[in-house]
Protein backbone atom coordinates (compact mmCIF):
# COMPACT_ATOMS: atom_id res chain seq x y z
CA UNK A 1 0.00 0.00 0.00
CA UNK A 2 1.75 3.60 -0.74
CA UNK A 3 0.55 6.31 0.87
CA UNK A 4 -0.22 10.00 0.15
CA UNK A 5 0.03 12.57 3.09
CA UNK A 6 1.27 15.73 4.51
CA UNK A 7 4.12 15.05 6.44
CA UNK A 8 5.47 17.93 8.69
CA UNK A 9 8.79 18.98 8.93
CA UNK A 10 10.22 18.12 12.40
CA UNK A 11 13.34 19.27 11.41
CA UNK A 12 15.66 20.46 8.97
CA UNK A 13 19.42 20.26 9.03
CA UNK A 14 22.33 21.19 7.09
CA UNK A 15 24.81 18.73 6.84
CA UNK A 16 27.49 20.39 4.73
CA UNK A 17 27.53 23.24 2.07
CA UNK A 18 24.75 21.31 0.04
CA UNK A 19 23.49 18.40 1.89
CA UNK A 20 20.30 18.87 3.96
CA UNK A 21 18.45 16.49 6.35
CA UNK A 22 14.78 16.83 6.68
CA UNK A 23 12.96 14.80 9.41
CA UNK A 24 9.14 14.40 8.35
CA UNK A 25 6.79 13.15 10.85
CA UNK A 26 3.65 11.50 9.94
CA UNK A 27 0.22 12.32 11.80
CA UNK A 28 -0.24 8.59 11.93
CA UNK A 29 1.37 5.11 12.30
CA UNK A 30 4.27 4.45 9.35
CA UNK A 31 3.55 1.71 7.22
CA UNK A 32 6.59 -0.97 7.10
CA UNK A 33 9.77 1.02 4.84
CA UNK A 34 12.14 -1.06 3.68
CA UNK A 35 15.76 0.23 2.75
CA UNK A 36 16.01 1.15 -0.56
CA UNK A 37 12.81 2.32 -0.83
CA UNK A 38 12.14 6.44 -1.96
CA UNK A 39 9.33 8.96 -1.31
CA UNK A 40 8.02 11.71 -3.99
CA UNK A 41 8.19 14.64 -2.39
CA UNK A 42 5.98 17.38 -4.40
CA UNK A 43 7.87 21.00 -3.42
CA UNK A 44 5.41 23.96 -3.86
CA UNK A 45 5.83 26.79 -5.47
CA UNK A 46 8.98 25.68 -8.09
CA UNK A 47 8.89 28.91 -10.26
CA UNK A 48 6.99 26.65 -13.21
CA UNK A 49 8.09 23.13 -12.18
CA UNK A 50 5.44 20.42 -12.11
CA UNK A 51 6.62 16.95 -10.55
CA UNK A 52 7.23 15.80 -7.69
CA UNK A 53 11.15 14.89 -6.49
CA UNK A 54 11.67 11.13 -5.88
CA UNK A 55 14.20 10.85 -2.85
CA UNK A 56 15.72 8.11 -1.11
CA UNK A 57 14.38 7.10 2.53
CA UNK A 58 17.69 7.76 4.89
CA UNK A 59 16.66 6.47 7.60
CA UNK A 60 13.10 5.67 9.53
CA UNK A 61 11.98 5.17 13.00
CA UNK A 62 8.31 3.53 14.06
CA UNK A 63 8.48 4.95 17.68
CA UNK A 64 7.95 8.70 16.41
CA UNK A 65 6.27 7.73 12.95
CA UNK A 66 9.51 10.15 11.50
CA UNK A 67 11.14 9.53 7.87
CA UNK A 68 14.53 10.89 7.19
CA UNK A 69 16.02 11.92 3.81
CA UNK A 70 19.33 13.41 2.82
CA UNK A 71 19.07 15.94 -0.25
CA UNK A 72 21.37 17.28 -2.46
CA UNK A 73 20.95 20.87 -3.63
CA UNK A 74 21.31 20.63 -7.28
CA UNK A 75 18.68 22.11 -9.02
CA UNK A 76 15.54 24.45 -8.66
CA UNK A 77 13.27 21.97 -6.46
CA UNK A 78 16.12 20.78 -4.43
CA UNK A 79 17.03 24.70 -3.73
CA UNK A 80 13.52 25.21 -3.25
CA UNK A 81 13.43 22.33 -0.79
CA UNK A 82 16.91 23.63 1.38
CA UNK A 83 14.16 26.66 2.70
CA UNK A 84 11.25 25.01 4.30
CA UNK A 85 10.65 26.19 7.57
CA UNK A 86 10.40 23.71 10.21
CA UNK A 87 6.86 22.96 11.27
CA UNK A 88 5.32 23.45 8.11
CA UNK A 89 4.18 20.17 5.72
CA UNK A 90 5.25 18.25 2.59
CA UNK A 91 3.30 16.44 0.54
CA UNK A 92 5.02 13.13 -0.06
CA UNK A 93 3.84 9.61 -1.63
CA UNK A 94 5.64 6.57 0.17
CA UNK A 95 7.29 4.12 0.11
CA UNK A 96 8.00 3.67 -3.16
CA UNK A 97 9.94 1.15 -5.09
CA UNK A 98 11.56 -2.37 -4.00
CA UNK A 99 14.50 -3.12 -2.05
CA UNK A 100 17.70 -4.15 -0.70
CA UNK A 101 17.91 -7.18 0.33
CA UNK A 102 18.89 -7.68 4.10
CA UNK A 103 19.81 -11.45 4.43
CA UNK A 104 23.29 -11.23 3.11
CA UNK A 105 26.00 -13.02 5.12
CA UNK A 106 28.58 -10.18 4.99
CA UNK A 107 27.52 -7.44 2.95
CA UNK A 108 29.39 -4.53 1.65
CA UNK A 109 27.49 -1.35 1.31
CA UNK A 110 29.23 1.44 -0.87
CA UNK A 111 28.16 4.73 -1.23
CA UNK A 112 28.95 7.88 -2.86
CA UNK A 113 28.08 11.37 -2.63
CA UNK A 114 24.31 11.62 -1.66
CA UNK A 115 24.00 8.11 -2.31
CA UNK A 116 25.41 7.28 1.12
CA UNK A 117 22.32 8.26 2.53
CA UNK A 118 19.96 5.02 2.32
CA UNK A 119 22.77 3.08 3.32
CA UNK A 120 21.96 4.12 6.66
CA UNK A 121 18.64 2.52 6.61
CA UNK A 122 19.86 -0.41 4.75
CA UNK A 123 22.87 -1.01 7.73
CA UNK A 124 20.77 -0.18 10.54
CA UNK A 125 18.36 -3.43 9.38
CA UNK A 126 21.90 -5.16 9.11
CA UNK A 127 22.99 -4.02 12.55
CA UNK A 128 19.11 -5.20 14.05
CA UNK A 129 19.43 -8.32 12.63
CA UNK A 130 23.27 -9.05 14.30
CA UNK A 131 25.41 -8.31 11.40
CA UNK A 132 27.50 -4.92 11.65
CA UNK A 133 28.00 -4.48 8.00
CA UNK A 134 30.84 -2.43 6.06
CA UNK A 135 30.06 0.85 4.57
CA UNK A 136 32.69 2.11 1.92
CA UNK A 137 32.19 5.81 1.10
CA UNK A 138 33.53 7.90 -1.49
CA UNK A 139 33.27 11.28 -1.98
CA UNK A 140 35.64 14.50 -3.62
CA UNK A 141 36.58 16.30 -0.38
CA UNK A 142 36.47 15.47 2.42
CA UNK A 143 33.77 18.46 2.55
CA UNK A 144 31.34 16.20 1.16
CA UNK A 145 30.88 13.82 3.82
CA UNK A 146 28.21 13.76 6.23
CA UNK A 147 26.97 11.66 9.09
CA UNK A 148 30.18 9.66 9.74
CA UNK A 149 29.47 8.95 13.25
CA UNK A 150 25.94 8.03 12.82
CA UNK A 151 27.58 5.25 10.26
CA UNK A 152 29.81 4.35 12.53
CA UNK A 153 27.96 3.82 15.24
CA UNK A 154 26.08 0.49 13.33
CA UNK A 155 28.82 0.05 11.02
CA UNK A 156 32.41 -0.23 10.14
CA UNK A 157 33.08 2.79 8.05
CA UNK A 158 35.57 2.81 5.10
CA UNK A 159 36.42 6.25 3.23
CA UNK A 160 37.95 6.92 0.16
CA UNK A 161 38.57 10.57 -0.81
CA UNK A 162 39.80 11.94 -4.50
CA UNK A 163 41.93 14.61 -2.97
CA UNK A 164 43.61 12.41 0.28
CA UNK A 165 42.13 14.79 2.52
CA UNK A 166 40.81 12.58 4.61
CA UNK A 167 40.76 8.40 4.60
CA UNK A 168 42.52 6.79 1.64
CA UNK A 169 42.97 8.93 -1.05
CA UNK A 170 41.51 7.42 -4.35
CA UNK A 171 38.17 6.49 -5.54
CA UNK A 172 36.30 3.66 -3.92
CA UNK A 173 37.73 1.13 -6.08
CA UNK A 174 41.08 1.61 -4.66
CA UNK A 175 40.02 1.09 -1.14
CA UNK A 176 42.32 -1.94 0.76
CA UNK A 177 38.71 -2.90 2.39
CA UNK A 178 37.78 -3.99 -1.07
CA UNK A 179 40.59 -6.84 -0.39
CA UNK A 180 38.52 -8.97 2.25
CA UNK A 181 35.48 -10.96 1.33
CA UNK A 182 32.22 -10.84 1.42
CA UNK A 183 28.98 -12.12 0.06
CA UNK A 184 27.53 -9.09 -1.98
CA UNK A 185 28.07 -5.43 -2.84
CA UNK A 186 24.64 -3.04 -2.30
CA UNK A 187 26.03 0.18 -3.59
CA UNK A 188 24.45 3.81 -4.63
CA UNK A 189 25.52 6.58 -5.73
CA UNK A 190 26.92 7.96 -9.65
CA UNK A 191 26.43 5.67 -12.25
CA UNK A 192 30.06 5.69 -13.40
CA UNK A 193 30.97 4.62 -9.82
CA UNK A 194 28.10 1.94 -9.35
CA UNK A 195 29.79 0.63 -12.87
CA UNK A 196 33.05 0.51 -11.58
CA UNK A 197 31.96 -1.24 -8.35
CA UNK A 198 30.03 -3.39 -10.34
CA UNK A 199 33.50 -4.53 -11.97
CA UNK A 200 35.09 -5.30 -8.45
CA UNK A 201 31.93 -7.64 -7.71
CA UNK A 202 32.54 -9.26 -11.04
CA UNK A 203 36.42 -10.19 -10.11
CA UNK A 204 35.38 -11.36 -6.79
CA UNK A 205 32.64 -13.49 -8.47
CA UNK A 206 29.84 -12.09 -6.01
CA UNK A 207 26.64 -10.46 -6.74
CA UNK A 208 26.27 -6.71 -7.18
CA UNK A 209 23.19 -4.76 -6.21
CA UNK A 210 22.96 -1.17 -7.80
CA UNK A 211 20.48 1.78 -6.86
CA UNK A 212 19.47 3.54 -10.23
CA UNK A 213 18.62 7.17 -9.81
CA UNK A 214 15.93 7.25 -13.47
CA UNK A 215 14.12 10.23 -14.15
CA UNK A 216 10.41 9.93 -12.94
CA UNK A 217 7.53 11.26 -13.44
CA UNK A 218 4.89 9.26 -11.56
CA UNK A 219 6.91 7.33 -9.67
CA UNK A 220 3.82 4.76 -9.48
CA UNK A 221 4.64 2.93 -11.99
CA UNK A 222 2.10 4.64 -14.56
CA UNK A 223 3.81 6.76 -16.88
CA UNK A 224 6.45 4.05 -18.40
CA UNK A 225 9.02 6.74 -18.00
CA UNK A 226 11.43 5.52 -15.69
CA UNK A 227 12.72 2.81 -17.39
CA UNK A 228 15.85 0.38 -17.72
CA UNK A 229 16.77 -1.72 -20.10
CA UNK A 230 17.37 -5.31 -18.82
CA UNK A 231 18.67 -8.40 -20.10
CA UNK A 232 15.47 -10.62 -19.38
CA UNK A 233 12.23 -8.37 -19.03
CA UNK A 234 13.51 -5.17 -21.63
CA UNK A 235 12.57 -2.19 -20.55
CA UNK A 236 11.17 -2.13 -17.03
CA UNK A 237 10.29 1.11 -14.57
CA UNK A 238 12.82 1.65 -12.23
CA UNK A 239 9.82 3.09 -9.89
CA UNK A 240 8.18 -0.19 -9.48
CA UNK A 241 10.88 -2.80 -10.89
CA UNK A 242 13.36 -0.83 -8.99
CA UNK A 243 15.33 1.40 -7.77
CA UNK A 244 17.08 -1.51 -6.68
CA UNK A 245 18.75 -3.81 -9.39
CA UNK A 246 21.05 -6.82 -9.68
CA UNK A 247 23.62 -5.18 -11.47
CA UNK A 248 23.76 -8.45 -13.42
CA UNK A 249 20.38 -7.64 -14.97
CA UNK A 250 20.96 -4.47 -16.06
CA UNK A 251 22.07 -3.72 -20.12
CA UNK A 252 24.09 -0.44 -19.00
CA UNK B 1 -22.71 10.05 -2.98
CA UNK B 2 -23.00 10.46 -6.17
CA UNK B 3 -23.51 13.93 -6.97
CA UNK B 4 -26.25 13.56 -9.84
CA UNK B 5 -25.72 17.31 -10.68
CA UNK B 6 -22.32 16.30 -12.56
CA UNK B 7 -23.99 13.47 -14.71
CA UNK B 8 -23.16 13.86 -18.47
CA UNK B 9 -23.05 11.98 -21.30
CA UNK B 10 -20.49 11.50 -24.54
CA UNK B 11 -22.85 10.15 -27.24
CA UNK B 12 -24.38 6.43 -25.70
CA UNK B 13 -22.08 6.95 -22.62
CA UNK B 14 -23.59 7.54 -19.30
CA UNK B 15 -21.01 8.86 -16.85
CA UNK B 16 -21.43 9.64 -13.47
CA UNK B 17 -19.38 12.96 -13.81
CA UNK B 18 -17.50 14.54 -16.64
CA UNK B 19 -13.46 13.26 -15.40
CA UNK B 20 -12.38 10.97 -17.23
CA UNK B 21 -8.07 10.19 -17.11
CA UNK B 22 -6.60 10.25 -19.71
CA UNK B 23 -4.58 7.35 -21.75
CA UNK B 24 -0.54 6.87 -20.93
CA UNK B 25 -1.26 9.10 -17.55
CA UNK B 26 -2.84 6.34 -15.75
CA UNK B 27 -1.66 2.97 -16.26
CA UNK B 28 -4.52 0.79 -16.01
CA UNK B 29 -5.92 2.49 -13.18
CA UNK B 30 -5.00 0.07 -10.63
CA UNK B 31 -1.73 1.98 -9.88
CA UNK B 32 -4.11 4.28 -8.48
CA UNK B 33 -5.99 2.32 -6.49
CA UNK B 34 -4.05 2.90 -2.99
CA UNK B 35 -5.44 6.79 -3.61
CA UNK B 36 -8.94 7.42 -5.35
CA UNK B 37 -11.33 5.06 -5.48
CA UNK B 38 -11.60 4.09 -9.29
CA UNK B 39 -15.19 3.80 -9.27
CA UNK B 40 -15.66 7.37 -8.46
CA UNK B 41 -14.22 8.38 -11.70
CA UNK B 42 -16.62 9.16 -14.55
CA UNK B 43 -14.16 7.07 -16.12
CA UNK B 44 -10.62 5.76 -17.13
CA UNK B 45 -8.81 5.49 -20.02
CA UNK B 46 -5.85 3.03 -20.18
CA UNK B 47 -2.65 3.14 -21.52
CA UNK B 48 -1.97 2.54 -25.55
CA UNK B 49 -2.66 -0.63 -26.87
CA UNK B 50 -1.12 -1.78 -29.84
CA UNK B 51 -1.58 -5.13 -32.13
CA UNK B 52 1.72 -6.61 -30.82
CA UNK B 53 4.22 -6.02 -27.87
CA UNK B 54 5.81 -2.81 -27.74
CA UNK B 55 9.41 -2.16 -26.22
CA UNK B 56 8.98 2.02 -26.58
CA UNK B 57 12.10 4.40 -27.27
CA UNK B 58 15.35 3.99 -25.22
CA UNK B 59 16.10 6.06 -21.86
CA UNK B 60 15.43 9.46 -21.27
CA UNK B 61 11.96 9.38 -22.18
CA UNK B 62 11.19 12.15 -19.71
CA UNK B 63 12.11 16.30 -19.66
CA UNK B 64 10.82 18.68 -17.43
CA UNK B 65 10.20 21.88 -19.57
CA UNK B 66 8.39 25.66 -18.27
CA UNK B 67 4.60 24.30 -16.45
CA UNK B 68 5.09 20.94 -18.74
CA UNK B 69 7.00 17.55 -19.75
CA UNK B 70 7.83 16.37 -22.71
CA UNK B 71 7.32 12.74 -22.92
CA UNK B 72 8.73 10.31 -25.44
CA UNK B 73 7.46 6.75 -24.08
CA UNK B 74 6.42 5.36 -27.42
CA UNK B 75 4.01 3.04 -26.84
CA UNK B 76 5.56 0.53 -24.61
CA UNK B 77 2.76 -2.06 -23.83
CA UNK B 78 2.58 -5.90 -24.03
CA UNK B 79 0.00 -6.10 -26.94
CA UNK B 80 -3.77 -6.87 -27.33
CA UNK B 81 -3.65 -10.06 -26.22
CA UNK B 82 -1.66 -9.68 -22.92
CA UNK B 83 -4.36 -7.00 -22.04
CA UNK B 84 -7.00 -9.46 -23.03
CA UNK B 85 -6.21 -12.17 -21.43
CA UNK B 86 -4.22 -10.78 -17.99
CA UNK B 87 -5.53 -7.21 -17.59
CA UNK B 88 -9.12 -7.06 -18.23
CA UNK B 89 -9.96 -9.21 -15.90
CA UNK B 90 -8.30 -7.86 -13.38
CA UNK B 91 -10.36 -4.12 -13.62
CA UNK B 92 -13.44 -4.88 -15.98
CA UNK B 93 -15.37 -4.35 -12.75
CA UNK B 94 -13.67 -1.22 -11.38
CA UNK B 95 -15.93 1.43 -13.58
CA UNK B 96 -18.50 1.19 -15.72
CA UNK B 97 -16.56 3.12 -18.76
CA UNK B 98 -13.47 1.63 -18.72
CA UNK B 99 -12.05 2.68 -22.46
CA UNK B 100 -9.01 1.17 -24.34
CA UNK B 101 -6.84 3.94 -26.35
CA UNK B 102 -5.67 2.06 -29.79
CA UNK B 103 -2.71 2.90 -31.31
CA UNK B 104 -1.47 1.24 -34.40
CA UNK B 105 1.34 1.93 -37.37
CA UNK B 106 -1.29 0.57 -40.24
CA UNK B 107 -4.73 0.14 -40.69
CA UNK B 108 -4.72 -3.68 -40.45
CA UNK B 109 -3.40 -2.97 -36.62
CA UNK B 110 -5.98 -0.69 -35.80
CA UNK B 111 -8.66 -2.99 -36.94
CA UNK B 112 -7.07 -6.22 -34.84
CA UNK B 113 -6.81 -4.11 -31.60
CA UNK B 114 -10.51 -2.63 -32.21
CA UNK B 115 -12.15 -5.89 -33.27
CA UNK B 116 -10.42 -7.86 -29.65
CA UNK B 117 -11.83 -4.95 -27.96
CA UNK B 118 -15.22 -5.31 -29.39
CA UNK B 119 -15.76 -8.60 -27.72
CA UNK B 120 -14.85 -7.28 -24.17
CA UNK B 121 -17.95 -7.04 -22.66
CA UNK B 122 -17.26 -4.83 -19.85
CA UNK B 123 -15.09 -2.24 -22.22
CA UNK B 124 -18.03 0.44 -23.72
CA UNK B 125 -15.68 2.38 -25.62
CA UNK B 126 -12.10 2.44 -27.52
CA UNK B 127 -10.06 6.15 -28.48
CA UNK B 128 -8.41 5.74 -31.05
CA UNK B 129 -4.90 7.65 -31.04
CA UNK B 130 -4.51 8.70 -34.74
CA UNK B 131 -1.34 10.58 -33.56
CA UNK B 132 0.94 7.34 -34.39
CA UNK B 133 2.87 7.68 -37.58
CA UNK B 134 1.82 5.48 -40.56
CA UNK B 135 4.47 3.12 -41.55
CA UNK B 136 3.68 2.19 -45.06
CA UNK B 137 2.95 5.37 -45.20
CA UNK B 138 6.64 6.50 -44.65
CA UNK B 139 5.83 7.40 -40.92
CA UNK B 140 3.32 10.09 -41.43
CA UNK B 141 0.61 10.47 -38.61
CA UNK B 142 -2.38 9.25 -39.63
CA UNK B 143 -3.88 12.21 -37.67
CA UNK B 144 -2.20 14.77 -39.57
CA UNK B 145 -4.55 14.52 -43.18
CA UNK B 146 -7.37 14.08 -43.36
CA UNK B 147 -7.48 11.46 -46.38
CA UNK B 148 -5.29 8.91 -43.86
CA UNK B 149 -7.32 9.98 -40.56
CA UNK B 150 -10.53 9.37 -42.19
CA UNK B 151 -9.53 5.60 -44.15
CA UNK B 152 -8.64 4.82 -40.55
CA UNK B 153 -12.18 5.33 -38.67
CA UNK B 154 -14.03 4.47 -41.51
CA UNK B 155 -12.06 0.81 -41.16
CA UNK B 156 -12.22 0.68 -37.65
CA UNK B 157 -15.73 1.68 -37.64
CA UNK B 158 -16.25 -1.14 -40.05
CA UNK B 159 -15.19 -3.75 -36.97
CA UNK B 160 -15.81 -1.99 -34.16
CA UNK B 161 -19.97 -1.60 -32.95
CA UNK B 162 -19.62 0.24 -29.96
CA UNK B 163 -18.85 3.51 -29.04
CA UNK B 164 -15.92 4.87 -31.16
CA UNK B 165 -13.88 8.09 -29.98
CA UNK B 166 -11.41 9.35 -32.17
CA UNK B 167 -8.79 11.19 -30.26
CA UNK B 168 -7.08 14.31 -32.11
CA UNK B 169 -3.61 15.85 -32.53
CA UNK B 170 -2.78 19.67 -32.36
CA UNK B 171 0.11 18.74 -34.58
CA UNK B 172 -2.29 20.11 -37.85
CA UNK B 173 -2.97 23.10 -39.75
CA UNK B 174 -6.41 22.37 -39.60
CA UNK B 175 -8.12 20.35 -36.79
CA UNK B 176 -11.52 21.24 -37.63
CA UNK B 177 -10.58 19.96 -40.74
CA UNK B 178 -9.86 16.72 -39.46
CA UNK B 179 -12.46 16.43 -37.06
CA UNK B 180 -14.74 16.73 -39.70
CA UNK B 181 -13.04 14.14 -41.51
CA UNK B 182 -13.52 11.41 -39.09
CA UNK B 183 -17.31 12.69 -37.86
CA UNK B 184 -17.87 11.94 -41.52
CA UNK B 185 -16.05 8.78 -41.87
CA UNK B 186 -17.90 7.47 -38.54
CA UNK B 187 -16.29 9.11 -35.02
CA UNK B 188 -19.27 8.50 -32.49
CA UNK B 189 -16.99 11.38 -30.58
CA UNK B 190 -13.74 13.43 -30.50
CA UNK B 191 -10.95 13.58 -27.83
CA UNK B 192 -8.54 16.51 -28.12
CA UNK B 193 -5.86 17.20 -27.70
CA UNK B 194 -3.48 14.62 -27.74
CA UNK B 195 0.31 16.10 -26.70
CA UNK B 196 2.24 18.92 -29.00
CA UNK B 197 5.23 18.15 -30.82
CA UNK B 198 8.43 19.61 -29.00
CA UNK B 199 12.07 19.47 -28.01
CA UNK B 200 13.94 20.05 -25.24
CA UNK B 201 17.79 21.27 -25.18
CA UNK B 202 20.50 20.62 -22.57
CA UNK B 203 22.92 23.61 -22.90
CA UNK B 204 25.57 22.58 -20.47
CA UNK B 205 25.96 18.94 -22.49
CA UNK B 206 25.14 20.21 -26.25
CA UNK B 207 22.78 17.54 -26.55
CA UNK B 208 18.79 16.78 -26.89
CA UNK B 209 16.81 15.96 -23.07
CA UNK B 210 15.27 13.18 -24.87
CA UNK B 211 16.62 9.73 -26.55
CA UNK B 212 14.13 10.64 -29.64
CA UNK B 213 15.36 14.14 -29.95
CA UNK B 214 11.41 15.29 -30.00
CA UNK B 215 8.30 14.07 -28.31
CA UNK B 216 5.05 15.51 -26.83
CA UNK B 217 4.63 18.20 -24.46
CA UNK B 218 1.52 17.95 -21.56
CA UNK B 219 0.75 19.64 -18.44
CA UNK B 220 -0.43 23.29 -18.11
CA UNK B 221 1.57 24.83 -20.71
CA UNK B 222 -0.72 23.35 -23.42
CA UNK B 223 -3.98 24.20 -21.84
CA UNK B 224 -4.52 27.45 -23.68
CA UNK B 225 -3.56 25.35 -27.06
CA UNK B 226 -6.68 22.76 -26.23
CA UNK B 227 -9.26 25.11 -24.97
CA UNK B 228 -8.24 27.12 -28.70
CA UNK B 229 -8.53 23.52 -30.37
CA UNK B 230 -11.78 22.31 -27.85
CA UNK B 231 -13.57 25.56 -28.90
CA UNK B 232 -13.09 25.59 -32.60
CA UNK B 233 -13.90 21.71 -33.44
CA UNK B 234 -16.74 21.75 -30.58
CA UNK B 235 -18.35 24.53 -32.33
CA UNK B 236 -17.97 22.56 -36.23
CA UNK B 237 -19.17 18.93 -35.35
CA UNK B 238 -22.44 17.52 -34.36
CA UNK B 239 -20.60 14.63 -31.91
CA UNK B 240 -19.52 15.40 -28.63
CA UNK B 241 -16.11 16.49 -27.70
CA UNK B 242 -13.95 15.62 -24.71
CA UNK B 243 -11.77 18.13 -24.07
CA UNK B 244 -8.07 17.08 -22.69
CA UNK B 245 -4.57 19.18 -22.30
CA UNK B 246 -2.99 20.57 -19.21
CA UNK B 247 -6.32 20.58 -16.52
CA UNK B 248 -5.02 20.86 -12.97
CA UNK B 249 -8.19 21.50 -10.96
CA UNK B 250 -12.13 21.86 -11.46
CA UNK B 251 -11.74 25.59 -12.68
CA UNK B 252 -9.85 23.81 -15.90
CA UNK B 253 -12.39 21.38 -16.33
CA UNK B 254 -15.12 24.38 -15.98
CA UNK B 255 -13.35 25.93 -18.87
CA UNK B 256 -13.21 23.45 -20.91
CA UNK B 257 -17.41 22.81 -20.74
CA UNK B 258 -17.70 26.31 -21.53
CA UNK B 259 -15.72 26.25 -24.90
CA UNK B 260 -17.91 22.67 -25.60
CA UNK B 261 -16.58 19.75 -23.57
CA UNK B 262 -19.24 17.52 -22.66
CA UNK B 263 -16.57 15.53 -20.87
CA UNK B 264 -12.90 15.67 -20.05
CA UNK B 265 -9.93 13.65 -20.07
CA UNK B 266 -6.67 14.57 -17.19
CA UNK B 267 -3.38 13.15 -17.93
CA UNK B 268 0.15 14.99 -16.61
CA UNK B 269 -1.82 16.23 -13.52
CA UNK B 270 -2.60 12.41 -12.48
CA UNK B 271 1.56 12.27 -11.80
CA UNK B 272 1.75 15.55 -9.59
CA UNK B 273 -1.11 14.58 -7.37
CA UNK B 274 -2.21 11.00 -7.51
CA UNK B 275 -5.99 12.08 -5.63
CA UNK B 276 -6.15 15.04 -8.20
CA UNK B 277 -9.00 13.58 -10.15
CA UNK B 278 -10.65 13.17 -6.15
CA UNK B 279 -10.72 16.86 -5.66
CA UNK B 280 -11.32 17.76 -9.11
CA UNK B 281 -14.88 16.26 -8.66
CA UNK B 282 -15.14 17.82 -5.55
CA UNK B 283 -14.28 20.91 -7.01
CA UNK B 284 -17.07 20.49 -9.90
CA UNK B 285 -19.60 20.04 -6.95
CA UNK B 286 -18.45 23.28 -5.38
CA UNK B 287 -18.57 24.84 -8.47
CA UNK B 288 -22.32 24.06 -9.17
CA UNK B 289 -23.26 24.42 -5.62
CA UNK B 290 -21.58 28.66 -5.73
CA UNK B 291 -23.49 29.03 -9.66
CA UNK B 292 -26.67 27.30 -8.20
CA UNK B 293 -26.63 24.53 -11.67
CA UNK B 294 -28.68 21.86 -11.83
CA UNK B 295 -26.82 20.05 -14.09
CA UNK B 296 -22.89 20.22 -14.79
CA UNK B 297 -24.14 20.26 -18.62
CA UNK B 298 -25.19 23.76 -18.44
CA UNK B 299 -21.95 24.92 -19.40
CA UNK B 300 -21.16 23.09 -22.36
CA UNK B 301 -20.82 25.02 -25.06
CA UNK B 302 -21.56 28.70 -23.32
CA UNK B 303 -18.79 30.53 -25.27
C1 LIG C 1 14.82 6.72 -6.77
C2 LIG C 1 15.57 8.02 -6.62
C3 LIG C 1 16.14 8.33 -5.40
C4 LIG C 1 16.81 9.54 -5.22
N1 LIG C 1 17.35 9.81 -4.00
C5 LIG C 1 17.90 11.01 -3.77
C6 LIG C 1 18.37 11.36 -2.46
O1 LIG C 1 18.26 10.58 -1.50
N2 LIG C 1 18.90 12.57 -2.29
C7 LIG C 1 19.02 13.48 -3.33
O2 LIG C 1 19.49 14.59 -3.08
N3 LIG C 1 18.63 13.16 -4.57
C8 LIG C 1 18.05 11.96 -4.82
N4 LIG C 1 17.59 11.65 -6.09
C9 LIG C 1 17.80 12.62 -7.18
C10 LIG C 1 16.79 13.75 -7.08
O3 LIG C 1 15.49 13.26 -7.33
C11 LIG C 1 17.12 14.86 -8.09
O4 LIG C 1 18.38 15.38 -7.78
C12 LIG C 1 16.12 15.97 -8.01
O5 LIG C 1 14.89 15.55 -8.55
C13 LIG C 1 16.60 17.20 -8.75
O6 LIG C 1 15.58 18.19 -8.72
P1 LIG C 1 15.93 19.73 -8.94
O7 LIG C 1 14.66 20.42 -9.36
O8 LIG C 1 16.62 20.28 -7.76
O9 LIG C 1 16.94 19.68 -10.13
P2 LIG C 1 16.67 20.12 -11.63
O10 LIG C 1 16.64 21.61 -11.68
O11 LIG C 1 15.49 19.36 -12.15
O12 LIG C 1 17.96 19.53 -12.30
C14 LIG C 1 19.26 19.91 -11.92
C15 LIG C 1 20.23 19.09 -12.71
O13 LIG C 1 20.15 17.71 -12.36
C16 LIG C 1 19.78 16.91 -13.47
N5 LIG C 1 18.85 15.90 -13.00
C17 LIG C 1 17.71 16.10 -12.29
N6 LIG C 1 17.13 14.93 -11.97
C18 LIG C 1 17.92 13.98 -12.46
C19 LIG C 1 17.87 12.55 -12.47
N7 LIG C 1 16.90 11.87 -11.87
N8 LIG C 1 18.84 11.91 -13.09
C20 LIG C 1 19.84 12.54 -13.70
N9 LIG C 1 19.96 13.88 -13.72
C21 LIG C 1 19.03 14.58 -13.12
C22 LIG C 1 19.13 17.86 -14.45
O14 LIG C 1 19.25 17.46 -15.79
C23 LIG C 1 19.94 19.14 -14.21
O15 LIG C 1 21.15 19.13 -14.87
C24 LIG C 1 16.93 10.45 -6.30
C25 LIG C 1 16.36 10.14 -7.54
C26 LIG C 1 15.68 8.94 -7.70
C27 LIG C 1 15.05 8.64 -9.02
C1 LIG D 1 3.67 9.86 -20.30
C2 LIG D 1 2.52 10.06 -21.25
C3 LIG D 1 2.08 9.00 -22.05
C4 LIG D 1 1.03 9.16 -22.94
N1 LIG D 1 0.60 8.07 -23.68
C5 LIG D 1 -0.47 8.22 -24.53
C6 LIG D 1 -0.98 7.10 -25.27
O1 LIG D 1 -0.51 5.98 -25.14
N2 LIG D 1 -2.03 7.32 -26.12
C7 LIG D 1 -2.60 8.56 -26.26
O2 LIG D 1 -3.56 8.70 -27.03
N3 LIG D 1 -2.15 9.62 -25.57
C8 LIG D 1 -1.10 9.48 -24.70
N4 LIG D 1 -0.66 10.58 -23.98
C9 LIG D 1 -1.32 11.88 -24.14
C10 LIG D 1 -2.32 12.15 -23.04
O3 LIG D 1 -3.33 11.18 -23.01
C11 LIG D 1 -2.94 13.55 -23.16
O4 LIG D 1 -3.59 13.65 -24.40
C12 LIG D 1 -1.90 14.65 -23.08
O5 LIG D 1 -0.94 14.34 -22.11
C13 LIG D 1 -2.48 16.04 -22.78
O6 LIG D 1 -3.13 16.05 -21.51
P1 LIG D 1 -2.43 16.59 -20.15
O7 LIG D 1 -1.83 17.90 -20.46
O8 LIG D 1 -3.54 16.64 -19.15
O9 LIG D 1 -1.41 15.56 -19.80
C14 LIG D 1 0.40 10.42 -23.07
C15 LIG D 1 0.85 11.49 -22.28
C16 LIG D 1 1.88 11.34 -21.38
C17 LIG D 1 2.31 12.50 -20.54
S1 LIG E 1 8.08 7.22 -12.97
FE1 LIG E 1 6.21 6.79 -13.94
S2 LIG E 1 6.45 4.71 -14.36
FE2 LIG E 1 8.18 5.11 -13.16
Amino acid sequence: MKYQQDLMIEKKEFLNKNNFLLILKSRTSLPEILPGQFVNILVHDVADRLLRRPISIHDADYSSDTISVVVQKIGKATEKLSLVNEGEVLNVVFPLGNSFSVEEKRPLLVGGGVGTAPLYYLAKKYYERGIRPVVLIGARTKEQLFLIEKYSSIADVYISIEDGSAGEKGLVTDNSILQKEFSAILTCGPTPMMKAVNKEALKKNIPCYVSLENRMACGIGACLCCVSDTVNEGNVCVCTKGPVFDANDLKW
Amino acid sequence: MEDIRLNTTVGSLRLKNPVLTASGTFGFGTEYEDFLDLNTLGGFIVKGTTAEKREGNPYPRLAETPSGMINAVGLQNKGVEYFCRNIYPQIKDKNENIIVNVSGSSIEDYCKVASMINDLEGIPAIELNISCPNVKKGGMGFGVNKDMAAEVVKEVRSVYKKHLIVKLTPNVTDIVEIARACEKAGADSLSLINTLLAMAVDAEKQKPLISTVTGGLSGPCVKPVALRCVWQVSHNVDIPVIGIGGIMNATDVVEFMLVGASAVEVGTANFVNPSVCREIIEGLSDYCDRHRLNSITELIGKI
